[in-house]
């Protein structure tokens, strides 16, 4: 194929925002309270029309009778391209947020960058996606603070949020072969600079937010690889379920 | 101890040059996640374009008993409503 890079970064970025938007959507219904509910599922409906526009873009690529419903669903899961961090389980409302804070940090840092690619339709979606992406890093920003400086319990349970999932975050800012790819044509920002200011932000809304910066060697993940955590399993098994039982059903 | 997060009420402005309306209410733990509640609740169908919440506690409201010595003297003074005016077609929101 002769924009293979291309078409797996496509799959790279819609990934990340499918399996994150999934385990949001997972909430719906489960949120602690009706506001933070709406806000949740909010965020999930935001990232899975980034979704779409990824998806149909490499749909196009693709050819043949390839649509974006056949991408999201009918691949086997070493072919998921999406960070381990983001399959993780929602376990309490700390891992949700931890998980949706690192995620946003590095998700509007990339979107700023990729307005600039030189892929025209990417650098479109990019800009269309950063408004709904910097109201998804106030949203987590701010519930960073509240409960890392709220009580002592809701510092604590942040903080083992932190622990759990920090050592898998640098998977976001470091570069597999696809983005090395990707990068070279333009298409991409470079990762190891744009690692810099992930790092930075996310140590000092910690530090504000009353919640250490844990010691922690980095977990290895390959996600980005199709290498995934036992939890990507089940949570496929659940999203891909409609379409394997009922294959080519519609709504 | 009071486990419910305050309540707060919520004042849109559909659009710019209208006054802000009151929405309804919703419950938040403080003034800056009552304006991302009411963000996410009650304008995510292009409904405003400016928020204001207020914690519903400080708000001063008339007593229903009331009812008759506030409003109700005012029902016969037809004289005080400006329809005795020829308004120009151009003006609008009156």
């Amino acid at each position: 194929m002769k924009h293979n890079h291309l078409h797996q970064y496509l799959l790279l970025l819609g990934d990340h925002s499918m399996i994150l938007g999934h385990r949001l959507s997972e909430l719906c219904g489960h949120g602690p309270s009706l506001e933070t509910d709406i806000a949740l599922t909010n965020i999930s409906l935001d990232l899975f029309g980034q979704v779409r526009s990824y998806f149909q873009y490499a749909a196009k690529i693709e050819g043949g009778d390839a649509t974006e419903d056949s991408i999201a669903y009918l691949r086997h899961e070493r072919k998921y391209l999406s960070s381990t961090i983001l399959e993780q389980e929602n376990t309490d409302f700390a891992h949700v947020i931890v998980r949706q804070f690192l995620f946003d940090v590095y998700h509007r840092l990339l979107l700023e960058e990729l307005q600039n690619s030189k892929d025209d339709q990417i650098a479109a979606i990019a800009t269309k996606s950063l408004k709904e992406v910097k109201y998804h890093l106030r949203f987590s920003t701010s519930w960073m603070n509240r409960l890392g400086a709220g009580t002592e319990e809701s510092n604590q349970r942040m903080q083992v949020a932190l622990d759990y999932l920090l050592p898998m975050a640098h998977e976001l800012v470091t570069a597999s072969e696809v983005e090395n790819a990707v990068k070279i044509e333009g298409i991409a920002p470079d990762l190891d600079v744009l690692s810099i200011e992930f790092w930075a932000q996310v140590k000092a809304v910690i530090q504000e937010s009353n919640l250490k910066y844990p010691e922690f060697k980095n977990r290895v993940v390959r996600g980005k690889q199709g290498i995934h955590s036992e939890h990507m399993g089940r949570l496929l098994s659940e999203f891909q379920y409609m379409q394997r039982a009922y294959p080519n059903m519609q709504w | 101890m009071n486990k419910e997060w305050p309540l707060y009420e919520v004042f849109i402005r559909s659009k710019n040059g209208l006054e802000h309306r009151h929405v309804g209410s919703l419950h938040a733990a403080d003034d800056q996640m009552a304006l991302e509640n009411a963000r996410d609740v009650y304008t995510r169908r292009q409904e405003g374009v400016s928020i204001w919440v207020v914690e519903s506690s400080q708000i001063t409201a008339s007593n229903p008993e009331n009812q008759g010595e506030l409003f109700e003297p005012a029902a016969d003074k037809v004289y005080r409503h400006p329809t005795f005016y020829n308004l120009p077609d151009e003006v609008d929101h009156m």
